[in-house]
């Protein structure tokens, strides 16, 4: 059966995937790692209404409550296999090879509920495009990454916004909505497509005139506020709403992460920094701002030298700007088919726009894009950029020695992978290059330069930009890897970092653009 | 594509003495390094390797050195073990891997895949990827740490170099690879049975042999010339790389003399020097049929199964084989790959399996596991022909039962291996016999080698009826 086989093949990407994140269980893990051992620990041993309010540990619970609830659940089958993992004094910072075992196997486990949102969303998908959705997402690096070395379970997580994806393309805004609902009740931080899906919502499902309308309208209501009790309830209950609220939005942190997630953010600054020395040098007294970006809000005063503070509120309003023309687009025109891209640039106006952003939060729209890289030739392209600038981007999480040869590697076989994969879907003759040797990082320009004459028109190439600019990609890793320590020393050590950021960010950038000019193009 | 399970920690044994001959090779001039002296204390990780490998150490030596003086100085970093020492001997490995390994097998793939007719483009992605993602040699290198690569690596680029007619370039590749590590000596019967036939085919024998002759002897002198001045310095270093006083066999490798020393108590019958004969003895007669369809009938393809046979047999009758050693047979198995699809399988489960116990003590149970599933998804991965020979069998009913039975009892092996598998690592061993689990381990190797080694015996013999009328269409 055609099913069958499916599903088969898809538990065969699945299952590659798992062996290599077995290899990768004994690697690195950050101090995420212990963060969700503490949750564990908190849910199992605290009463509900202790769980916003506990203290034990600087690790507290900044998740909504259903993400809470999710370690609840582990936190059973934790205490089964080792109660000391789950006891909330005595199992500080443990590291015993049970605690690893069973977290990192949670998140591998929990990966298959990213495989169900894949597989749900491909089931109609011709092999060819499925097959290589699978491997863009089963596989991709960036998740990898994040998800399975630096340790935090954002498959499970994304597993449920592809599932609320698959249900609007099919046309169940219903469910779609619910599932959103119930997405946002796990990790906040996905509401910035919050305004998409509502205003698509009400024009697609909502607007059917004035009766109907309207009782779908307050059916649509009445679920998203179920779900919203069902997670806030108990917390209203026992009267620490304020509490979870402060928890879950620590507006303490400054604009920018301490390493600089690549948005728009590093340029305002990089803005801000050349102005005042050139300033400087012209006389002008500019003072030595006292705060930093990195810290916390230091009163009034401004990390910025020359350019106009920057609030949490200016950056809303950025975000909402940025967005509106999805909101127009969505407004006129809502087709399901377009939901996924109009998800993807939201998320992506979150990343570039957004106060205090993670570059982890790069997943969060290059998974959706995923679905869309497969439609037409501009959008492989775009997206094969995407991916690589992203997943570099994420580099400097795993800053170990041991590592590296790992994210290298990861990096470079998944671009082998999508070069492949694209090129043979979307090349009339068949295979360019075929033999590419995954010797050194210069494999990933040479591979590049030496299919543009053999693919026709028409075929999956890069243009000149953007064979320079990965090869740049290239050059800033040489910089940062061997000629800084080699040339430098310890001397400026945030440089490397700052390159890094900065050049991912004209990538980002460039995505966005690319997006926002699809989006707007088309009727 | 080969992972790097760069994680798995290393064992004090085998990467304290790949440290301490870069700590040697370092700080000593030449001609002392096999010799027992107040800087080279041969009883603590002496030099067990022909020189090759001696070279490469003070090459990784240096690269050590720059980066981490005290990994290497001398006396001082015994027992070093750092994080940054640990990463840099890791780097020289996964290096040594990628520039020597990979391109000797592309050079394969891409030599063996050209002249193969048949073979499409998935099938040659395939056999690749068995060939980089070899389980065995992943665990052994990286995992227990050695250097195998390099002379696997350069054995594959002489087997290349045969199969596309260069046999000048292969003698002296083999050479290489003899100087590298002694075990290379398992494939000498191939090559010289190969070569020989060759050189007897052609129109002036003589001068043949006399160039390839040459061309080895060149080879050693060159490799070898720092201690050629003297019979002594010479005999210095073959005594410490055949160390005869370490028994016919040590641990639990699934070998002839292993096994059969269940029943058969052979230590203490003959002394070492009369073991030393009768397995020499032993070895030359099993590798003599697949030497003489050689020298009878020269092909490539009877040069892979002769390399797999004569590997086969020393691994099976020769002195003091370690379980390692599994490795030197798996490789012309895995050359053999599109050809024998089941027993290659078969070969690398065993092989696996073999090395279980010495992996357990390596502390390396999950990248076995993960390894092999690895291995055994790709295997089996759906765009290719995973399991299905290439040439489907035509349905015969009169074979039926025992090919049911085949089936079956080959079957029932693979169960039991997996729940010896779950059972050492679960259970103890009764008090009367410790090492129960691992003699049960080498008894069900040993077979499934034993009946391997037969059945692709008998398929090179076959070769010889077949290469009178094949040999027109076969031979490159």
């Amino acid at each position: 059966m055609e099913s069958s086989s499916s599903t088969r093949q898809l538990l065969w990407f699945f299952a590659i995937a798992v062996c290599v994140k077995l290899l990768l269980i004994p690697a690195y893990h950050s101090t995420d790692f212990e963060v969700h051992r503490h949750w564990l620990a908190l849910t199992h041993s605290l009463p509900l209404s202790n769980w916003y309010a506990d203290e034990t540990s600087p690790w507290t619970l900044d998740y909504p409550p259903f993400f809470a609830c999710f370690e609840r659940f582990l936190s059973i089958f934790a205490h089964y296999i080792d109660p000391q993992i789950v006891d909330l004094h005595n199992g500080l910072n443990y590291r015993a090879n049970s605690a690893i075992y069973f977290l990192r196997i949670s998140v591998i486990l929990s990966d298959l509920w990213l495989l169900y949102g894949v597989c749900r969303l491909t089931k109609n998908a011709d092999v060819k495009r499925r097959n290589l959705i699978w491997v863009l997402i089963v596989w991709s690096p960036a998740l990898v990454m994040v998800d399975h070395l630096h340790f935090q379970y954002n498959g499970f997580l994304l597993g449920w916004l592809l599932l609320s994806i698959s249900f609007l393309q099919e046309g169940k805004d219903l469910m779609g909505g619910f599932l959103f609902a119930v997405l946002l009740c796990f990790k906040h931080l996905f509401a910035v497509a919050a305004p998409v899906y509502f205003v698509y919502l009400l024009r697609h499902y909502c607007w059917k005139g004035l009766f109907r309308g309207f009782s779908r309208l307050s059916v649509l209501g009445a679920v998203v506020v179920a779900v919203f009790a069902a997670a806030y309830g108990p917390f209203l209950y026992h009267g620490q709403i304020q509490q979870v609220f402060n928890r879950m939005f620590p507006f303490g942190r400054g604009l920018c992460h301490a390493y600089w997630a690549p948005n728009f953010w590093v340029f305002y600054i990089i803005l801000d920094k050349v102005f005042s020395f050139f300033l400087k040098k012209f006389g002008f007294s500019i003072q030595i701002p006292a705060a930093s970006f990195t810290g916390g809000l230091v009163g009034d005063s401004s990390p910025f030298a020359v350019l106009p503070k920057i609030s949490p509120s200016t950056t809303l309003i950025m975000v909402l700007l940025a967005l509106s023309p999805c909101f127009i687009k969505a407004w006129t025109n809502p087709q399901p088919r377009m939901v996924a891209r109009w998800i993807a640039y939201a998320y992506t106006c979150g990343f570039l726009f957004g106060w205090h952003v993670h570059e982890k939060a790069s997943l969060h729209f290059v998974i959706p894009l995923a679905i869309v890289a497969v439609q037409s030739l501009e959008d492989a392209k775009h997206y094969f950029m995407l991916s690589i600038v992203s997943c570099y981007s994420l580099f400097p999480l795993l800053y170990e020695g041991q590592e590296y040869p790992i994210k290298v590697l990861l990096l470079l076989l998944h671009s082998i992978l999508m070069w492949l994969g694209f090129s043979t879907k979307f090349t009339r003759a068949s295979a360019p290059n075929t033999m590419v040797t995954a010797k050194k990082k210069g494999a990933q320009s040479k591979s590049i330069e030496s299919s543009s004459p053999a693919a026709e028109k028409g075929g999956f190439t890069i243009g000149w930009v953007g064979k320079s600019y990965l090869l740049g990609l290239l050059l800033v890793e040489i910089w940062g890897q061997f000629l800084h320590p080699y040339l430098l020393g310890d001397k400026f050590p945030f440089v490397p970092l700052m390159l890094i950021s900065t050049y991912c960010a004209f990538g980002i950038m460039y995505s966005w653009i690319w997006q926002l000019r699809w989006i707007i193009s088309t009727t | 594509m080969v992972v790097v399970d760069s994680q798995s920690p290393p064992k004090f044994g085998d990467y304290e003495a790949q440290r301490h001959w870069m700590e040697i090779t370092l700080n000593l001039p030449v001609l002392e390094w096999y010799r027992n002296s107040t800087g080279n204390d041969l009883s603590y990780w002496g030099l067990d390797y022909p020189p090759l490998t001696a070279y490469q150490s003070y090459f990784h030596g240096l690269f050590l050195r720059f980066f981490d003086p005290d990994s290497v100085s001398l006396f001082t970093s015994r027992g070093y073990e750092t994080y940054v020492g640990k990463l840099l001997m890791r780097w020289t490995v996964l290096s040594s891997d990628t520039l020597i390994f990979f391109p000797a097998i592309f050079y394969f793939a891409f030599v063996y895949h050209s002249s193969c007719h048949s073979s499409r483009k998935n099938d040659c992605a395939w056999h690749i990827a068995m060939l980089l993602l070899n389980p065995c040699l992943i665990l052994i290198d990286h995992g227990h740490f050695q250097y195998n690569c390099i002379s696997l690596g350069l054995t594959v680029a002489a087997i290349a170099a045969i199969l596309s007619q260069r046999e000048l370039l292969a003698s002296c590749l083999f050479t290489l690879a003899l100087s590298h590590k002694q075990m290379s000596v398992y494939y000498a019967p191939a090559f010289f049975s190969h070569l020989l036939g060759k050189c007897l085919r052609r129109k002036n024998p003589i001068h043949g042999v006399a160039k390839l002759g040459l061309t080895v002897l060149g080879t050693f002198t060159v490799v070898w010339w720092p201690y050629l001045h003297s019979t002594d310095a010479l005999l210095g270093v073959l005594s410490r790389l055949a160390p005869f006083e370490r028994g016919i066999y040590e641990d639990y490798v699934a070998n002839f003399w292993c096994t059969s020393s269940v029943i058969i108590k052979w230590k203490r019958l003959f002394s070492v020097h009369s073991l030393k004969f009768i397995s020499l003895t032993a070895t030359v007669l099993t590798c003599l049929p697949s030497m003489v369809q050689q020298v009878m009938a020269p092909s490539s393809r009877g040069f892979l199964y002769g390399l797999l046979n004569s590997s086969f047999a020393f691994y099976l009758f020769s002195f003091q084989v370690h379980e390692k050693s599994i490795l030197l047979p798996l490789l012309p198995a895995s050359l053999l790959a599109l050809e024998e699809r089941r027993p290659f399988k078969w070969l690398m489960f065993y092989g696996l399996f073999s090395m279980f116990p010495l992996l357990c003590r390596d502390k390396l149970v999950l990248p076995y596991f993960a390894l092999h599933a690895l291995f055994m998804l790709l295997y089996h991965a759906p765009c290719g022909h995973g399991g299905r020979p290439r040439n489907a069998r035509p349905n015969n009913t009169k074979f039926d039962y025992f090919d049911s039975f085949k089936t079956f009892m080959n079957g029932f092996i693979y169960l039991s291996s997996f729940i010896l598998h779950i059972v050492y690592l679960t259970m103890h061993p009764p008090e009367k016999f410790p090492y129960l689990f691992e003699a049960i381990i080498m008894l069900i190797c040993f077979y499934q080698f034993a009946l391997l080694a037969f059945y692709t015996n008998v398929k090179q013999w076959s070769l010889l009826e077949h290469s009178t009328t094949e040999e027109e269409k076969k031979l490159i």
